[in-house]
């Protein structure tokens, strides 16, 4: 039926009569040409820049084992040393609460939209995911700070920042889990009903085991996405130099602050340690990334 | 064969009436009390959805209204922002000029390149090599904001630093491009511009590809067969089909653009109070984004915080709009092409 390969041969052979173009159509199709490849030119240069940029800055201090394992504290910005260890572990800690507070909601939402939802209800919650995703992450926060600070008068700490940040991930895990479910043959679920299993046993045993590596991917990208936020850890999450693993006291670091905390320094040591911890957070996001991809191509769905 | 028994007692024991039995699905529920907990905790989720997004509307709404009471400014159309004295007095004109403008001129750079970089891979890539080539732009949405960021002004800016006066000398009587500021370091609304235009282009890039790569083969061939060059196929068959996806593409990029806080906080330098109007693009200026960030730190009083969630406020409801937009623009086309 369809034929069509990367360079149709029809164009080329054949009567000339037939197949003649002219010299304009032809100069005009090698220029769309050019620009085409060029457009994808452009878009790769500022990845390659921006990668070899964090990497020949930051490399040097990443290869020190005090940087994984120590913090700031007591380092001024004249002074060389000290490590990333705490914001490591603030921004890992944030974005497992996150995931903790997300996955279920996100999760449960796509079987709802999937497996029950239709009619009005379903397109409201589906309009509102949609309305979720493109909220500006410093919306959510100023949403939290009016919520946990503001009205019930608590102080600014790290839950509060893995609160907002739900705000983000939980529309990331509904979408992809959402494509996952509707990935999953229909025959599999009627197979199930046929030797009298409940519908939620159906989803819970076989649906959802099915679609999981979909589900892995989609919480790996939504990680990613969030470890990366300022804006949030700006309005609620103030940076401190030393390490503190309580969520619910005191101020708790995370890379994006660290980087945020001494961008505008001059002196050099300080400027070394916010490439690295750039470094350090586009490796973290990268890895999660690509985990998620190479997840999702190994489990995907086989119709 | 006259017995009719319905199928809802067949399944189960429950109440045919029951939603969550007789489920609106596929009828596959059987009411028993597992089946209606696990259906309650899915519609749940959803419900949670709905109440999150009101709660955003509702929480910054009251808190920004009785700021929004005390103001002795005119919100929409001032441009001071002085919240720290005894008397509010503090408008939105400057951010919102700001804010659209830095998102616009990021659309116009990106769009047309996103367009050429999805038609790259979905119609002249080779096959094998398409899907690593758009794992590779879609890396670029990997990078963290602050990244870009702090790379848009340390690294990028310097070179676009010249670009700019090249085009203030060449094109400085048009108000966009006059030199007519008071910063002249690289933290332009120009250089913000490009960086954000980077930010946005995997996404636009991600679902124009999708909807190029759904164009009918018939179209393609038909226009084969008439003779078309390769750019006539895509310019007569390709575009028309997946310009509404673009289209919804695109405002999705801008309403990413417009939220975008700590990439361009970083990149644009704050005017200082009180300076002239200028139109030109070489100049600084805070988004409303970024004028909140900037003040992270210094909300003490409901009051001053009111000030700057009113501004919030603002933003929500223009990505909201531009969000919404572009889930009807994509809707209208699934009803076209189903």
């Amino acid at each position: 039926m369809s034929i069509l390969t990367a360079d149709p041969p029809t164009a080329e052979v054949g009567d000339d009569q037939l197949t003649h173009r002219s010299r304009g159509r032809q100069v005009r199709n090698a220029a769309a040409t050019v620009i085409v490849v060029a457009c994808f030119l452009i878009a790769i240069v500022p990845l390659a820049w921006i990668l070899f940029t964090v990497v020949s800055k930051g490399f040097h201090l990443l290869l020190d084992v005090h940087w994984w394992t120590n913090s700031q504290q007591g380092i001024t910005a004249r002074r060389v040393g000290g490590g990333a260890y705490h914001a490591i572990v603030g921004t890992l800690l944030q974005a497992l609460v996150t995931a903790i507070i997300s996955v279920p909601i996100g999760v449960l939402t796509a079987v709802y939209l999937v497996e029950y939802g239709r009619g009005k209800l379903a397109r409201v919650v589906s309009f509102m995911v949609d309305i979720l995703t493109g909220i500006p992450s410093i919306v959510a926060a100023l949403f939290i700070y009016a919520l946990w600070v503001t009205t019930l008068g608590l102080n600014r700490v790290a839950f509060a920042v893995s609160l907002a940040l739900v705000l983000l991930m939980v529309p990331v895990v509904v979408r992809s889990t959402e494509e996952m479910l509707k990935l999953v043959p229909n025959e599999l679920r009627e197979a199930s009903y046929a030797l009298g299993v409940p519908k939620w046993r159906t989803i819970v045993l076989v649906v959802l085991p099915t679609a999981f590596s979909g589900i892995v991917t989609g919480v790996l990208l939504g990680l990613a996405r969030v470890m990366g936020e300022t804006a949030p850890l700006l309005i609620l999450g103030p940076y401190a130099k030393s390490i503190n693993t309580d969520l619910f006291n005191g101020f708790m670091a995370a890379l994006p602050t660290m980087i945020n905390q001494d961008r505008t320094e001059v002196l050099q040591p300080a400027l070394d340690r916010v490439w690295a911890a750039a470094l350090t957070l586009v490796l973290l996001i990268l890895v999660l990334s690509i985990a998620g991809r190479i997840v999702a191509r190994l489990g995907a769905v086989k119709q | 064969m006259s017995v009719a028994t319905p199928p809802a007692d067949l399944l189960g024991d429950g109440d045919p009436h029951d939603p969550a039995s007789s489920g609106p699905g596929d009828g596959a529920s059987t009411g028993r009390l597992g089946d209606r907990l696990f259906a309650g905790a899915a519609r749940g989720s959803g419900l949670l959805i709905i109440a999150m997004v009101t709660l955003v509307g509702v929480f910054l709404v009251s808190q920004a209204v009785p700021s929004l009471a005390d103001n002795h400014a005119n919100f929409l159309t001032s441009r001071v922002w002085d919240v720290d004295g005894p008397t509010l007095r503090f408008g939105i004109a400057d951010l919102l000029w700001v804010t659209v403008i830095v998102a616009t001129v990021a659309m116009i750079i990106a769009v047309p390149i996103a367009i050429g970089v999805a038609l790259f891979l979905t119609q002249y890539a080779p096959r094998r090599l398409a899907s690593p080539f758009a794992a590779l732009v879609d890396l670029l949405a990997a990078v963290p904001s602050i990244i870009f960021g702090l790379w848009g002004i340390k690294i990028l800016g310097p070179y676009v630093l010249h670009a700019q006066g090249w085009i203030e000398t060449a094109f400085g009587w048009f108000p966009l491009f006059s030199s007519d500021t008071t910063i002249n370091s690289a933290g332009t609304i120009f250089l913000a511009s490009i960086v954000l235009a980077i930010m946005i282009l995997p996404i636009v890039t991600a679902l124009s590809r999708e909807v190029f790569a759904q164009t009918p083969n018939a179209h393609k061939e038909a226009a084969l067969a008439l003779g078309a060059t390769k750019w006539e196929v895509i310019r007569t068959a390709v575009l028309p089909f997946g310009r509404p996806g673009v289209i919804s593409a695109a405002m999705l990029g801008l309403g990413r653009a417009l939220g975008e806080t700590i990439a361009v906080t970083i990149i644009v330098s704050s005017l200082a109070g009180g300076t002239s109007w200028s139109w030109s693009l070489f100049n600084g200026g805070e988004t409303f984004a970024s004028r909140i960030a900037n003040n992270a730190a210094e909300f003490d009083s409901p009051q001053k915080a009111g000030a700057f969630i009113a501004a919030g406020l603002v933003l929500f409801i223009l990505t909201f709009i531009v969000n919404a937009i572009a889930r009807v623009v994509i809707e209208r086309r699934k009803a076209f092409t189903e």
